[in-house]
């Protein structure tokens, strides 16, 4: 073949591939198997949720957040609900901070499961999803008996939690810590020391620490390249700062270390949550789980058999809902992905005059092309594997 | 916090009040207001800074005021981590008159004014590739508009005569309810159906 012949290669990658995690489009300029240009086309999960927020009430926008980042519902409401709390003045009592705690961190490891065993998957392991989703099965279950749905929990509600958890549930969940750092053992055995895991992650996808942030990375992307940066530490909400846990982070910034990191991180959520087992079984055994003035949280139903006000409140909470002051706030939580942001801008009425939802996933995958460009072909798959993206988020 | 805050508030100010029209402190976040011609600038500067260092990207995103002559607010997050700082910068701009394009600033930033073009309509100066993003190939309008109906102007299916997806205008076998719940015993300023006639 004479030097005229050879041109760069266009090759669509998805919308349909089970290595695209879900609906992501790529189009790829390949030289050969280098690819030159990486061009993601996203938008095929759009589903509007912003505009739909905007016509309905704060309560009724909490189940679109749980079909955000649907591997970990419960951490995209918790933004919301801290977002309307901040505009509100509402304090969460601390039986009801403990639980947000508890199944935030719990949706932590749903995440790092589906994302450290999918990203084996791609690239050639297939034992690891099977022991992953066995856990995470554990913990779907888990989110159920808190709220009666495996994925869309709509449980983190402003002013503190829908329901309390029955005591037998929590000391499941206790039963349960123990048992899994074992099965993190056995999945860490097979691949961090996998000679084929580690050839198809270490050096790829290398990010540096100053590009991390001027992409917007956030979370385990900015910590694999070493920024000890967690916002349950450096802008602690809930009772974060009361909680002994330690933050991972990462030297090289390649595929390899955020596996790692994810690895480790789940240790420390079981961690963090053995100590709010500890204190919901403990000092924390009763207690209010939600704000009690009834002015945002409706009353219970045995109060409403009772009492008059609290029927009243019932009511116009679940037609008229309740009115947000007028102002514009950020929150941010350290979703499993990243930071996860709600910028709420209120006019005072019931419904959220503008709710933009920053999902970390949105600018990970941005930098798709910054990241592949002079990868191989078959490194794609990797590198999109370990900015865990999930199309819920990405494309609202 | 908000002390902090307050100082790094009043340092911007002393330093760089030629470029920031105000700057307010609300529910411990500080914002500014700028003008779109000085934000380049504004942003270097806030990047750039031994005191500020927001060095990392947050977000951007449009708010629509169909009541203003400027109808749109491009509302920038940006992150200090090693102050541990939030901030928020905004400026107005309306349908016609184009921003500056942060890209050159924050390479991240390209993604989230697509976005703003797709569901706004804001346009970017000196942005690489200012087209949609989130909506359908060939959609037309910006649907985050207060003025973009919620249910949309076309629909698809997929028709099995000509093998292919087709579009139509939205057809709803019921109207689309909004239900008003909200009491106007709080102060509301509009006219509840039917109150205009008690007047006359």
């Amino acid at each position: 073949m004479n030097e005229h012949n050879v041109r760069n290669f266009n090759i669509n990658f998805g919308p349909q591939h089970p290595a695209a995690h879900g609906v992501l489009r790529l189009v790829l300029e390949l030289d050969g198997e280098i690819v030159e240009r990486v061009d993601p086309h996203i938008g095929l999960l759009h589903r509007g949720t912003e505009k739909l927020i905007e016509a309905k009430t704060y309560l009724q926008a909490i189940p679109y957040f749980d079909r955000l980042d649907y591997v970990a519902p419960m951490n995209q409401e918790h933004a919301f609900a801290l977002a309307v709390e901040k505009l509100a003045g509402v304090t969460v009592p601390k039986r009801g901070q403990l639980i947000r705690v508890l199944y935030s961190e719990i949706g932590r490891i749903l995440s790092h499961l589906l994302n450290i065993t999918t990203q084996a998957l791609d690239v050639g392991a297939l034992t690891p999803p099977l022991w992953g989703f066995e856990e995470r099965e554990k913990l779907m279950v888990f989110y159920e008996r808190a709220c009666g749905a495996r994925l869309h929990a709509a449980y983190f509600r402003p002013g503190g939690v829908h329901q309390d958890l029955p005591h037998e549930l929590v000391e499941d969940i206790g039963k349960w810590c123990d048992p899994f750092l074992q099965t993190c053992d056995d999945i860490e055995g097979l691949l961090t020391d996998n000679r084929i895991f580690k050839q198809r992650n270490v050096d790829i996808a290398v990010v540096k620490l100053d590009d991390a942030w001027a992409w917007g990375f956030s979370g385990v992307m900015v910590r694999g390249s070493g920024a000890a940066w967690d916002l349950r530490r450096s802008q602690p909400y809930e009772c974060y700062s009361e909680l002994d846990f330690d933050i991972p982070i990462g030297k090289n910034g390649d595929c390899y270390d955020r596996y790692l990191i994810r690895m480790q991180e789940m240790r420390e959520s079981v961690k963090i949550m053995k100590q709010c087992v500890e204190q919901l079984l403990g000092k924390e055994k009763i207690g209010p789980v939600s704000a009690t003035d009834g002015k945002i949280v409706p009353p219970k139903r045995g109060e409403m058999k009772r009492s008059m006000e609290a029927l009243i409140h019932h009511f116009k909470l679940y037609t008229e809902g309740y009115r947000v002051p007028e102002g514009s706030v950020y929150a941010a939580v350290e979703a499993p992905k990243g930071e996860f942001g709600v910028y709420l801008v209120s006019d005072g009425s019931n419904k959220p005059y503008r709710c933009k939802i920053r999902a970390p996933g949105y600018a990970h995958l941005q930098a798709m092309d910054f990241v592949c460009r002079g990868h191989q072909l078959a490194d794609v798959s990797a590198a999109l594997g370990s900015l865990d993206i999930v199309f819920g988020e990405v494309d609202r | 916090m908000s002390q902090a805050l307050k100082d790094l508030s009043d340092y911007l100010v002393e330093v760089k009040g030629n470029l920031i029209d105000r700057a307010e402190l609300a529910y411990d976040e500080l914002t500014l207001i700028a003008v779109p011609g000085n934000l380049i600038e504004l942003m270097t500067f806030l990047r750039d800074d031994a005191q500020c260092q927001f060095v990392s990207f947050i977000d951007i995103c449009g708010v629509d005021w169909p009541g203003r002559a400027d109808r749109f607010d491009v509302v920038y997050h940006l992150l200090s981590p090693r102050q541990n700082f939030r901030i928020r910068v905004k400026v107005m701009t309306s349908e016609d008159v184009p921003v500056p394009s942060l890209t050159p600033v924050f390479p991240g930033a390209d993604w989230f004014e697509r976005e703003a073009y797709d569901l706004y309509g804001i346009l970017f100066t000196g942005h690489p590739d200012l087209r949609r993003i989130l909506t359908d190939y060939g959609f037309e309008g910006h649907p985050l508009r207060k003025d973009f109906p919620l249910t949309g102007f076309v629909e698809v299916r997929y028709d099995d005569e000509v093998k292919r997806v087709v579009y139509e205008p939205v057809e709803l076998r019921q109207e689309f309810r909004n239900f008003d719940f909200l009491s106007p015993w709080e102060g509301t300023d509009y006219v509840l159906p039917g109150d205009e006639k008690a007047k006359g």
